[in-house]
């Protein structure tokens, strides 16, 4: 189970959190312009990364807010937690060294609280 | 020259018993790479082997390389929960796993290999009016599309499943279920080994500890892949890797509508025979039933999150659990041995896509979700015959990549008996 830190109300059990998906897919201006693939593009692709994933989470049995997690998909390690409004934090995340391949450090459980 | 492989019989047995058991061949070569290929097929679990073994022997294409990156079986073939059922709502899915359940029926006599398929009936329980009025329609539906289920009350599924609690004190009380009898269970890693040994014996080359690091198009044409062992070319590939075909198509510049999460499952200690068919409840979402070994396999739901780490969290194991034993007491004393987690591939609408794509020559056949296992064959059958005429069997034409954009969504979620 992950740790999260929540920016509101501080390191909780993931248990409390709902995922909202992959974050900054910003909704069409005009929705009626979009051509079926454009408006597929939107509704159902997703990037689905293996490696640093950019997403949306919602403390949903605490303070109900939603925030934005920086989480390397491939070991489950959170790397930063920042606003929904944000942007994305540059970051380097421990990538798998090749682009399906496994990562060095396995999947742990890890914390947000880094050093 | 490919060598046939020796039959498996009684007498063969008695025969490699004579010499203790020590000179049975392998089931299947070792080939060397070649450079060239009719076809690749990324990823060697079941729909992968199947697939090539369809291309095989339906179509005549037998220059194959199934290029995987672990080993025959390591992946969600030898992950799942082992649940064979068709009793699926809408006609599209009825049809296609109806048809894998067909094939099943007949499995291991064609590939004599004894995939060890017990039709011991799946029964989906219901527990609140809703699920009842949901399953009662799906029986409906299954009737209509010539599958069979019944409609079982309290007592009946006492009768059918005398462990199960149905005291109607209980949180989730058990207000009736659906029984499919020709469901049942399999061996999910012989599945995978037959067809490889089936395969193989028709020249299909198995690479294994072979990992896929690029693909390469020419002109809006495939022509071939990269690996960890060099470059293979083939005019046509077919990815079938399941959790990581995101992956696979990120190499293509494809974004594909898939989010790869953690399914979890894990077995108990063996015991004495308790439970003899497979019991599933979409609302507590648990399912149980009980291997030729004696252990009780228990799936669980998927994580709430994207993730390839092939381990979920402790709660989905602590709620699952919690249902498997309000629903069967019996159990509550016994000690659960081992526990993993496979990563699943999940489609907006929990329905697959076999499909060609914009790349001439590169077809997918992902989106299985939570579900694939039952669809082994079927799913081979109709890639197979995809990849081979370069469009689509009549079975999996509802299932292509272009009903994101037309629309027409073929609604599994919750439809199909468990929550995806």
């Amino acid at each position: 189970m992950l740790l999260i830190n929540c920016p509101y109300c501080g390191e909780r059990e993931q248990e409390e959190f709902s995922c909202g998906g992959e974050a900054h897919i910003e909704r069409p201006k005009n929705p009626p312009e979009l051509s079926d693939d454009q408006w597929a593009d939107y509704l159902f692709l997703r990037q689905n990364i293996k490696g640093l994933q950019f997403e949306r989470w919602n403390h949903s049995f605490g303070c109900r807010k939603w925030f934005n997690v920086a989480r390397n998909t491939a070991t489950d390690e959170i790397l930063a937690v920042y606003h929904i409004d944000e942007k994305p934090p540059q970051l380097e995340s421990n990538d798998p060294i090749t682009p399906c391949g496994e990562p060095k450090i396995g999947s742990g459980n890890f914390s947000t609280t880094k050093k | 020259m490919i060598k046939k492989p020796k039959k498996y019989s009684v007498f063969s047995l008695v025969r490699n018993a004579l010499s203790y058991h020590e000179n049975w061949q392998p089931a299947w070569r070792n080939p060397e790479i070649k450079k060239n290929y009719d076809a690749i097929i990324v990823g060697g679990g079941g729909h992968g082997l199947t697939t090539a073994y369809y291309l095989a022997k339906n179509h005549g294409i037998k220059n194959i390389a199934v290029i995987e990156k672990g080993w025959i079986g390591g992946g969600n073939t030898g992950r799942n929960t082992t649940i064979i059922r068709s009793n699926y709502l809408w006609d599209q899915s009825a049809a296609l796993y109806e048809h894998a359940l067909k094939l099943w029926e007949g499995m291991s006599q064609e590939l004599n290999y004894n995939v060890m398929f017990s039709q011991r009936g799946v029964m989906n329980v219901a527990h609140n009016l809703h699920d009842v009025r949901e399953l009662k329609r799906r029986w409906n539906a299954n009737r209509l599309n010539d599958i069979d289920c019944e409609w079982l009350n309290t007592e009946q599924v006492k009768k059918f499943c005398p462990v199960i609690n149905t005291s109607p004190n209980i949180r989730y009380p058990v207000l009736g279920a659906t029984l499919q009898r020709r469901a049942g269970t399999a061996r999910h890693d012989a599945v995978a080994w037959g067809y490889a040994r089936g395969a193989d014996a028709m020249g299909v080359d198995i690479i294994q500890n072979c990992e896929v690091t690029g693909i390469n198009v020419s002109n809006g044409n495939v022509t071939g892949i990269e690996t960890t062992k060099g470059t293979i070319n083939s005019k046509k590939i077919g990815v079938v890797s399941a959790g990581h075909t995101s992956v696979i198509a990120k190499m293509a510049g494809i974004k594909l509508p898939l989010e790869s999460r953690p399914l979890q499952a894990l077995v108990s200690e063996p015991v004495k025979p308790v439970i003899d068919t497979v019991v599933m409840s979409n609302t507590i979402h648990a399912y149980v039933s009980q291997s030729d070994k004696g252990e009780l396999v228990i799936g669980a739901g998927t994580d709430g999150y994207n993730s390839y780490t092939q381990r979920g969290g402790f709660n989905i194991v602590e709620d699952t659990i919690m249902a498997i034993v309000e629903l069967f007491p019996i159990f509550s004393r016994m000690k659960m041995l081992r526990h993993w987690g496979g990563i699943v591939d999940i489609c907006p609408d929990a329905s697959p896509i076999i499909s060609k794509t914009h790349i001439n020559g590169l077809y997918f056949n992902c989106g299985w979700g939570t579900g694939g296992f039952k669809a082994t064959p079927g799913s081979g059958w109709v890639f197979a015959h995809t990849i081979a005429n370069d469009q689509p069997h009549a079975l999996n034409a509802p299932f292509s990549i272009n009903r994101f954009s037309s629309g027409e969504l073929v609604d599994e979620h919750g439809a199909a008996a468990v929550a995806h």
